[in-house]
């Protein structure tokens, strides 16, 4: 039952290990002569000015609610997509009434212009 | 003690510690980051419980979208990186016997139920059939068809009333900046 489980908890370890080793490695071998150059911080070649904080603006909000609206519709959907080779055919049809749904608020939202890149 | 349970006591270990760090975590958005281990090792306390599929739902309704939202609802406020918020107010103590007395009527509850006592029941069938039997539930005319779709309107619901709401709002504001 957790076999599978296994496979990505080897994985996450060796996803872990490998920048690990790389970072220690690179730590341990580097020669260490700071000065004040060395120690700015490097940024695409320039530094930078002023605050690194930037306020998000409100409008990413309206995208993170719809981003959670299908992920949530998407929770659904997953077992029924699992189940799709036993269903009849009025059963597939009422799953994708369920998406029509939910695409009536994504037009709704791109009619009211919220997915536009601001 | 087997492995298996060798990895719940650090699972929940890790959990519970950062959820300790969750409440206690001065910065905002270091608290951000702590709830995404707590909910991740919830994720993993469900796929030792025999429950993939509310392991997967774990990692995409809550690590995915719920954190991102946190996340971005901290990024909307003034500064998170330098403000120092207190995470200790006056009035802690009250807060503290609140939660004591709810640990106490929980445990009372959950040592009550006749489930408690019994052990996990072996599965009757392949993981996937369980989630097969869900799927074809879920649209089977007879069983769970009209929450399913009555879901669906809720969310539509959702999503058109929080537009309805937040969108003239921050619209307004968008023309301010243009300007």
């Amino acid at each position: 039952m957790l076999e599978p489980w296994i496979f990505i908890a080897l994985l996450l370890g060796a996803g872990m290990l490998l920048p690990g080793v790389a970072i220690a490695a690179n730590w341990v071998l580097s020669p260490k002569k700071p000065n004040s150059l060395k120690n700015t911080i490097y940024e695409c070649g320039i530094e930078t000015v002023g605050e690194t904080y930037v306020q998000l603006k409100g409008a990413y909000y309206i995208y993170a609610l719809i981003f959670v609206v299908f992920d949530i519709e998407a929770v659904f959907l997953f077992p029924w997509a699992v189940a799709y080779d036993q269903l009849q055919l009025y059963m597939v049809l009422e799953g994708v009434l369920f998406i029509l749904i939910l695409a009536a608020g994504l037009i709704y939202a791109w009619r009211k212009g919220v997915l536009e890149w601001v | 003690m087997t492995i298996l349970q060798i990895a719940f006591l650090l699972i929940a270990f890790v959990t519970l510690v950062s959820a300790l760090m969750v409440v206690t975590s001065p910065s905002m958005v270091h608290a951000a980051l702590w709830l995404i281990l707590t909910l991740a090792g919830i994720a993993v306390l469900f796929v030792l419980l025999n429950a993939s599929f509310l392991a997967v739902v774990q990692v995409a309704v809550y690590i995915d979208a719920i954190a991102i939202m946190i996340i971005i609802v901290v990024m909307l406020t003034n500064n998170p990186l330098r403000s120092q918020m207190r995470t200790v107010t006056r009035t802690w103590w009250g807060a503290a016997i609140g939660a004591l007395i709810l640990l106490a009527g929980l445990l009372v509850m959950i040592t009550q139920t006749p489930a408690f006592e019994l052990q996990a029941p072996a599965l009757a069938m392949e993981q996937e059939q369980y989630l097969k039997t869900l799927g074809s539930a879920l649209v089977d005319v007879n069983q769970f068809i009209l929450p399913f779709e009555i879901a669906s309107v809720l969310l539509l619901a959702a999503l058109i009333g929080s537009i309805t709401v937040a969108w003239p709002f921050l619209a307004g504001r968008k023309e301010e900046q243009d300007r």
